[in-house]
């Protein structure tokens, strides 16, 4: 068995597919830089990212799997969970040795998994679509600080552009230390560590910085969260399974009660 | 001025919480015009109050005043409340607020009739036309139709609404006229037939010229109050399967009657709402839409009960053991999805991949299916073969031995002492 280390990239990911078809080893275990501990016997292949190779093998990917496939392969890498990338890897190589169509194998354990995944990082970032909550600042922007499982940023920003198209936002990672901002033209990736007066760890502005009506709709939002609530009806289980409690710092609604 | 202004939406979000629909899919509206919001086509809940129930738009009435004295109704005339109502502009105010910081989807917006059913529907058109016009908005608008509103208010309605809805309240016109005699369900059929006929007119007229606007997009859907009166699940489930083939209803619901009100002729106030009653309920109608049953199959004159213990596909199959057990290897789409234990999702995925080769069951539980229950009733490439199919209650019993229902507090298998 040969050790393969790559950087965590997506590229990355595409040169060690690459890279196995030249070297043939017979199975290969991809480790991730950030957790590859070095062994005493084998011998390790650094993978070097390399955007020709990583292009040519997803020209390939993309001639033998369904477009949906594509976006399940590119989605499931924003898990950026270490064991996920042995899957895609797995899954590529599935792909490649097999006749097209073999994505629909759903009885074999790559495609399985890959599905998986998918389904979670659909599922975060169905979530983010939900839970974020902005809050509008006096000079009229409206942010929203966020902390997601899975890096699932990119895959939200159509949604919001296309939604607040008249307004502008700016969606902030606070664990991955970058944001997107759309200035009513075109969204940019920002990174905002600089700016001393909006704390990037704590979810809720300072009075100063906010609308003057933005208290208002948030105790609105509180007063009509309780109001529409059943009590003869209470299921607090529910209610956790859909609003999981680490999300509860970014909701208005779970502030003031 | 913001005490007053939070006070009527407290009194207003209250009296209208008893309406359970609270979905936003089926929108297709589109910002093409640079403005504000668009409609997800699935729908997206942004919070869950206390009670496990979706929030997905500011759901108002316009007002709580009304003229009619339904004994199932919180805003009935007779009933001590407080009351208010909504300016024009303050809902407006609040659901673009609202919608802005991403709080909602859209509104949903009802009332009690105040002077007369015109007055009443003429108001809350006023409030969705000055949305989509002044404020350019595209987000999700659920428009209550108000019984005996004229036909020009109910298609200026549906022009800017991407949904509405008229509740038929309770399963039965006996039942409705024992709590509502101002009231039929003949009120009810004859604006769902008008908008219905009016969606089919506007998406012919689309096919020919495509300008032609959208006309109630995400359908039309109804309510019914279960539990108030004495109807039996068949009466019930009949009855929404008639409205979903007459009327091509997207959704009705069933609202477990939580009491409100000391009248003799209902449950009394502290009463249990029958919550397990609600989702057998809404399971049937699952099996019905997605899973291609037909109601008589689910209820009939010997079964006009759902089992409280099982859902109602495992009852089925329990009362139809001679058409199992289905190979999964071999067998039409529909005939997998009838199995207990499999859903949509693992039913498609099992299509797909026996295409490779035949399943075996370590793959299938891989898939995602409920193996406990499934097991009993397929057969696939390992399957241990066996002479004769078990008895209905055998396979009762083990499965209920292995699985522990949230409804029950105590284990149904464990003896009782006294």
């Amino acid at each position: 068995m040969r050790t393969f280390v790559f950087d965590g990239t997506f590229e990355g990911l595409l040169s060690a597919v690459f890279d196995q078809y030249e070297l043939k080893p017979e199975t290969t275990r991809l480790v991730w830089n950030k957790f590859h501990q070095p062994g005493l016997l084998d011998e390790d292949h650094i993978v070097i990212t390399d955007e020709a190779k990583a292009n040519r093998v997803w020209q390939g990917m993309k001639k033998k799997i369904s477009l949906d496939w594509q976006q399940r392969f590119y989605k499931a890498h924003l898990s950026e969970l270490p064991e996920t990338f042995q899957h895609l890897f797995d899954f590529a190589r599935y792909i490649f040795d097999n006749p097209k169509g073999a994505e629909t194998n759903y009885g074999h354990p790559s495609v399985m998994a890959i599905s998986q995944i998918d389904k979670s990082v659909n599922r975060e970032r169905h979530r983010m679509k939900a839970f974020i909550r902005f809050q509008k600042t006096s000079d009229g922007i409206f942010y929203a600080p966020i902390e997601p499982d899975f890096n699932v940023l990119p895959l939200i920003v159509p949604f919001f552009k296309n939604r607040y198209a008249d307004q502008m936002w700016i969606i902030y990672d606070i664990r991955r230390k970058y944001g997107m901002f759309y200035n009513l033209e075109k969204v940019e990736e920002i990174s905002i560590d600089f700016v001393p007066d909006i704390a990037t760890t704590s979810t809720f502005l300072p009075s100063q910085a906010i609308d003057e009506k933005e208290e208002l709709y948030g105790l609105l939002w509180n007063d009509y969260f309780r109001n529409t609530n059943i009590p003869a009806r209470k299921n607090m289980k529910l209610h956790l399974q859909h609003v999981p409690k680490r999300y509860w710092k970014y909701l208005t609604e779970k502030q003031h009660n | 001025m913001s005490s007053r202004i939070r006070e009527k939406l407290s009194i207003l979000a209250d009296a209208a919480k008893y309406d359970v629909s609270c979905s936003s899919s089926g929108g297709n509206r589109k910002n093409n015009n640079k403005g504000i919001g668009d409609s997800s086509a699935s729908g997206i809940c942004h919070t869950y109050t206390e009670d496990g129930r979706c929030v997905s738009l500011l759901k108002i009435l316009l007002t709580n005043h009304c003229i009619y004295d339904c004994a199932f109704c919180v805003s009935r005339k007779s009933n001590d409340v407080q009351r208010a109502a909504f300016t024009v502009e303050e809902v407006v105010e609040l659901t673009m607020n609202f919608y802005r910081r991403n709080y909602i989807e859209g509104l949903f917006l009802s009332s009690g009739i105040f002077k007369n059913a015109d007055f009443t529907m003429e108001r809350l058109v006023r409030i969705v036309k000055k949305l989509r016009i002044e404020e350019r908005f595209n987000g999700y608008i659920h428009l209550k139709t108000i019984p005996g509103a004229s036909e020009e208010l109910l298609t200026e309605a549906g022009l800017y609404a991407d949904r509405m809805s008229i509740n038929l309240e309770m399963p039965t016109e006996a039942g409705l006229k024992l709590l509502a005699p101002d009231k039929s369900h003949d009120d009810v059929k004859k604006p769902l037939g008008f908008i219905q006929n009016s969606i089919v007119q506007f998406k012919d007229e689309k096919k020919l010229i495509r300008s032609t606007p959208k006309f109630v997009p995400a359908g039309q859907s109804t309510q019914m109050v279960i539990g108030a009166t004495p109807e039996s699940d068949m009466e019930i489930m009949y009855s929404a399967d008639a409205y979903y083939k007459n009327f091509d209803l997207k959704r009705v619901y069933y609202s477990g009657y939580i009491p409100i009100s000391y009248d003799e002729r209902m449950p009394m106030i502290g009463s249990q709402p029958p919550l397990l009653r609600e989702n057998r309920l809404y399971q049937t109608d699952w099996l019905m839409r997605f899973y291609g049953y037909d109601v008589k199959e689910l209820l009939n004159s010997q079964n006009p009960h759902l089992d409280v213990d099982i859902d109602p596909k495992l009852g089925w199959a329990l009362r139809n053991m001679e058409q199992f057990p289905i190979d999964v290897n071999v067998a039409d789409y529909r005939l997998i999805l009838r199995i207990p234990g499999i859903g949509v999702g693992s039913a498609k995925k099992i299509v797909q991949a026996r295409k490779f080769g035949r399943l075996r069951s370590d793959q299938l539980q891989k898939m995602g299916i409920a193996w406990n229950r499934a097991r009993h009733f397929l057969r696939c490439a390992d399957s241990i073969f066996e002479l004769s199919t078990p008895e209905a209650f055998t396979v009762k019993a083990r499965i209920l031995a292995e699985s522990n229902s949230k409804y029950l507090k105590i284990p149904q298998n464990q003896l009782t002492l006294f």
